[in-house]
């Protein structure tokens, strides 16, 4: 087994570590604004999506193998994307079903 | 060169083909590579569970909001944050051969992990304490709690877990049975616990505080 090692230092980690802090400070402020449940859902959303893919790049090292980083990408935003499906369904079941009124 | 390492009509020959079964995938160590398979199944599982938990949500009226501060999330994930930038400092420690301060760090890590979970569970003794149990709610329908605690003790025993293989890799490196490849490997899973926790804390906290 070999050891590998990473390219970066501390104080970039420190700097990572501020901005991902800032970006969590963002979702608390988010939940706080006066904006409908799914604004506030997209807008959070989007703030983790941003995290989460840093912490990933540079936190678990990602950004330094492309190969490895797509082979990651492609099963979890797959499965992610086929979650979806059944949000028609919980917007049926929410809002009743148009079609048959 | 042996007879075997020749190419024979243009054909790769036993040692090029030898070189390519044996090279790790993607030039990671194997170990690693199985944590990242893990990571990947990992994650459907977190994906599947806050999915189906938006479905739920988005189709019962009246979803209670019982989230009046904010104060006790927000310390936790400051602590959670913070662990997965110690858990960095002990990779970067054991990457240059730094035995003493990679085990350090780690143990830092560890001892975090353990104070997000004692948080944690303190919160779900005051959320027990005004009712909340698995199958019943005060607030309104039942599926909130399931899922609240459905969704966070999967993600507490996912920190559980976390905290003692971080302790026992720490001492075990210590004692040169592990190598700075296993303190990484370790360190991925712990950044993954983190990273769900970026998802965890605005869809089940965040959006179900009260206004």
């Amino acid at each position: 087994m070999t050891t590998e090692t990473h390219s970066g230092s501390m104080g970039k980690d420190l700097i990572l570590y501020v901005v991902l802090l800032a970006l969590a400070a963002i979702q608390f402020v988010i939940a706080y604004q006066d904006i409908s449940a799914s604004q506030m859902f997209v807008r959070m959303l989007s703030v983790a999506i941003i995290e989460a893919g840093l912490a990933l790049l540079f936190f678990m090292h990602l950004a330094e193998n492309r190969g490895l980083m797509w082979f990651v990408l492609i099963f979890i935003v797959a499965v992610a994307l086929g979650l979806q499906y059944g949000w028609t369904d919980a917007f049926r079941i929410s809002n009743g079903v148009p079609w048959a009124k | 060169m042996s007879q075997a390492d020749l190419s024979i009509h243009g054909q790769v020959s036993r040692s090029q083909a030898t070189e390519v079964m044996t090279a790790p995938t993607f030039s990671v160590p194997a170990k690693q590579m199985a944590m990242w398979l893990f990571i990947i199944a990992d994650s459907m599982t977190f994906a599947g569970c806050l999915v189906a938990y938006g479905f739920i949500r988005n189709a019962t009226p009246n979803w209670p909001r019982p989230f009046h501060s904010i104060t006790n999330v927000a310390i936790m994930t400051f602590i959670l944050l913070t662990s997965s930038l110690t858990m960095l400092f002990g990779v970067r420690s054991a990457d240059k051969g730094d035995k003493g301060g990679a085990v350090r760090w780690t143990m830092i890590t560890a001892a975090l992990g353990i104070l997000f979970a004692v948080l944690h569970l303190r919160e779900w003794m005051g959320m027990i304490g005004e009712g909340a149990t698995l199958f019943h709610n005060p607030w309104g329908t039942p599926l909130f709690s399931s899922l609240f605690f459905s969704i966070t003790g999967l993600h507490l025993t996912h920190v559980t877990g976390g905290v003692i293989a971080l302790i026992v890799v720490a001492l075990r490196y210590q004692g040169g049975r592990y190598n700075a490849d296993d303190i990484e490997i370790t360190g991925l899973y712990w950044h993954f616990v983190d990273l769900v926790w970026m998802f965890v804390v605005p869809l089940v906290y965040l959006l179900n505080l009260a206004h």
